[in-house]
């Protein structure tokens, strides 16, 4: 190729088995990570007869209903039975199993990557629209419905049509408290929960180049929230030095190989995108969802929209949002009373997440309830060998073992009707915790912060003194 | 899954922006065996109040009998359940009109022989004031592209890929065994190019970060 090309375009021609007339492309696919919700894929398997194509290439985790109390003995039958059918599956095609007492056990989306199943420049589906997650590390990644489970299953490839290639760049320096999830929330704010729809999002800029793996995961894990399936981040000395010593990751000489290509997974400088827009890290502010869609957010120091202000279109549904959230029209955000706040998730489950809500808690104590949730097994154990189990415990929150729990509530892990909480998850839709739950995305840090007062709270002046 | 050109049936229109799937399908639901039927579960905390009755005045609930679903922007946005689709064709629909839906709910739906069938806002609004009270008789025409309500003819859009999966019905796995030759070459390739591609063996490499 000698037009100037994009990561997208590098990723998209490297999986290409053939392109129909239709412009519908056959991709290969690297790595299929599979969980309990796979089980309808696994039936169409069934009904076939099929075995799957590439087990080598195929991995299974226990976590959408993974218990979070427990484990040893799974009360609810339903539940039950979602994890005996995976288990079945696994074994039946003979998959590398991740189950619930596993070591390394998990949310598949902190998983692939901690075990070095995720690499630059690989294909990763899964049926989890999170799966937007891996790209962080130059990975072409995206979540897939169950009928394309079933076919990646059965033929290792997947269907695709070509998405348009977009950039967000977020130049400067991030101020203290801000992570990446502020980062995240204010550009879907900004171009809408559709605004990446029908694009692959790669981001960049000096901001994004200083984010650790942790942060460059939950930027593009949230992509889906502003509509785009891909998110991705060109590999570095940053994503290099994560992966090198991963159990699945390539070893010794072979890794040296590896990250000879690795080093040209970017864009070209004069690549062009269908779409290019640009963030200032200095203008980011803490951020929280106030409504029920993610593009419904405000930085913590705003006051809730007044309907009747907006664009006839946004309207109706911020009037609906604040009725089902319980909130009243121009009055701040911050100070807002929470009944709960919830930890964990394949957006903020990372040790580095776990450690910034530390800063906050550490030696302080929870006004309101909360369950802490480590994004997988290895995440516990480290944070549990740097006391920050000990400091969530002191502090009045229940420390519990790995999985998606609070932020889908399949496990039963719910929010009550009516109650309020401030949550590190990704979706605040109705009813996304729980039948009648009131959900404010945010960071962390705020989630901690949050915690020790008691209500939405902008978490800067608890950092002061602090070393984050 | 069964191809078709023409549908003729009830529409219903819902008029709201942002429909996700959560909403479409709560989680609770989704350990169901498909076979069980997932109709049931279509928009299941909109459709009811809290006592578990039906809310008489939610239009899916005025218009029982509806194929048609005429919607808001981003229709289907969030996860990549399909069960989200399964519970609108469980229902009986065979098309959701809107001005846009996300991208994975879009290919799920085509995949189970349910139309995302795309519009223009205006001509959303068109069909939405053909109807009487919400719902109405509507012609849905793959081929050409259109669908007639009441007076109204709009033409709507749709990748020509997902025209023909819709018309003929096709399953995607065969179709691509055929390339069986093709893909069987584009891993071997793979394999002597970057044989990095394939994971390690898993005790190969020490672990890290506090694992066993």
């Amino acid at each position: 190729m000698t037009a100037a090309a994009t990561l997208l375009d590098k990723l998209w021609s490297s999986h290409e088995v053939l392109t129909r007339e239709d412009g519908t492309s056959l991709l290969w696919v690297d790595r299929h990570l599979v969980h309990e919700g796979s089980h309808h894929a696994f039936a169409k398997l069934a009904e076939r007869g099929a075995a799957v194509a590439e087990p080598e290439l195929t991995f299974a985790v226990v976590d959408h209903y993974a218990p979070t109390r427990h484990r040893e003995h799974i009360a609810d039958p339903k539940i039950r039975r979602m994890i005996e059918t995976l288990r079945a599956n696994a074994t039946q095609h003979g998959l590398r199993l991740f189950d619930l007492m596993d070591p390394a056990q998990g949310i598949v989306h902190v998983v692939g990557p901690e075990q070095g199943l995720t690499l630059p420049g690989l294909l990763v589906n899964c049926g989890d629209s999170h799966t937007s997650t891996h790209g962080a590390f130059g990975a072409l990644a995206f979540g897939i419905g169950a009928t394309e489970v079933a076919h990646v299953l059965a033929t290792q490839t997947v269907w695709q049509k070509k998405p348009a290639a977009m950039r967000i760049v977020v130049d400067g320096k991030l101020a203290e408290g801000i992570s990446a999830k502020d980062i995240a929330l204010n550009w879907i704010a900004k171009l809408g929960s559709d605004g990446a729809r029908g694009h692959a999002i790669e981001y960049a800029g000096s901001a994004i180049r200083g984010l650790s793996m942790e942060g460059r995961m939950t930027l593009c894990n949230l992509s889906i929230e502003g509509g785009g399936r891909f998110g991705m981040v060109a590999p570095d000395d940053t994503t290099f030095a994560y992966l090198r010593g991963r159990p699945f990751a390539p070893a010794g000489e072979a890794f040296e190989k590896a990250q000879e290509t690795w080093q040209k997974l970017h864009s070209d400088e004069d690549a062009i995108f269908a779409k290019d827009v640009s963030l200032a890290a200095e203008e980011i502010a803490p951020t929280v969802t106030w409504g029920t869609s993610p593009e419904q957010a405000l930085p913590v120091s705003a006051t809730l929209p007044d309907p009747s202000r907006l664009s006839d279109e946004k309207q109706k549904a911020a009037r609906d949002a604040l009725d089902y959230m319980g909130l009243a029209a121009g009055r701040p955000i911050e100070g807002t009373p929470v009944d709960q706040v919830f930890l964990g998730s394949c957006t903020n489950g990372r040790i580095e997440d776990l450690r910034a809500a530390a800063a906050v808690l550490a030696g302080r104590s929870a006004k309101v309830p909360g369950l802490v949730s480590p994004g997988s097994a290895l995440v516990r154990h480290q944070a549990e060998q740097e006391g920050l189990d000990q400091i969530f415990r002191e502090a009045g929150l229940e420390w519990s073992a790995s999985g998606c729990s609070m932020c889908v509530g399949m496990n039963g892990d719910i929010v009550a009707p009516g109650k309020r909480c401030a949550s590190s998850t990704n979706r605040n839709f109705r009813g996304r915790q729980g039948p009648g739950a009131r959900t404010h995305l945010m960071s962390p840090a705020m989630v901690a912060a949050a915690a020790v007062t008691g209500t939405i709270t902008d978490v800067r002046p608890l950092l002061k003194g602090r070393a984050v | 899954m069964a191809g078709w050109t023409e549908h003729q049936g009830q529409a219903v229109a819902l008029p709201v922006h942002n429909i996700d799937t959560d909403q479409l399908i709560p989680a609770r639901f989704m350990s169901t065996p498909r076979s069980e039927g997932y109709g049931q579960f279509l928009l299941h905390d909109l459709r009811h109040l809290e006592s578990g009755s039906k809310c008489p005045d939610f239009p899916l609930n005025q218009f029982p009998q509806a194929s048609i679903l005429i919607a808001g922007r981003n229709f289907g946005s969030g996860s990549s359940r399909e069960a989200a689709v399964y519970a609108l064709v469980d229902a009986g629909f065979r098309a959701v009109v809107a001005p846009s839906f996300g991208d994975i709910f879009a290919s799920n739906a085509v995949n189970n022989g349910l139309l995302p069938a795309l519009v223009s806002e205006a001509d959303l609004e068109r069909l939405t004031g053909e109807l009487n009270e919400g719902g109405g008789s509507a012609h849905i025409h793959l081929e050409h592209g259109h669908i007639i309500v009441g007076g109204s003819k709009v033409p709507f859009s749709l990748d020509n890929s997902w025209r023909t999966k819709l018309i003929n019905g096709w399953d995607d796995i065969d179709l691509t065994l055929q390339h069986e030759l093709a893909i069987e070459k584009h891993k071997q390739d793979r394999r002597t190019t970057s044989s990095w591609v394939w994971p390690n063996a898993e005790d190969q490499n020490s672990q890290v970060n506090g694992s066993q």
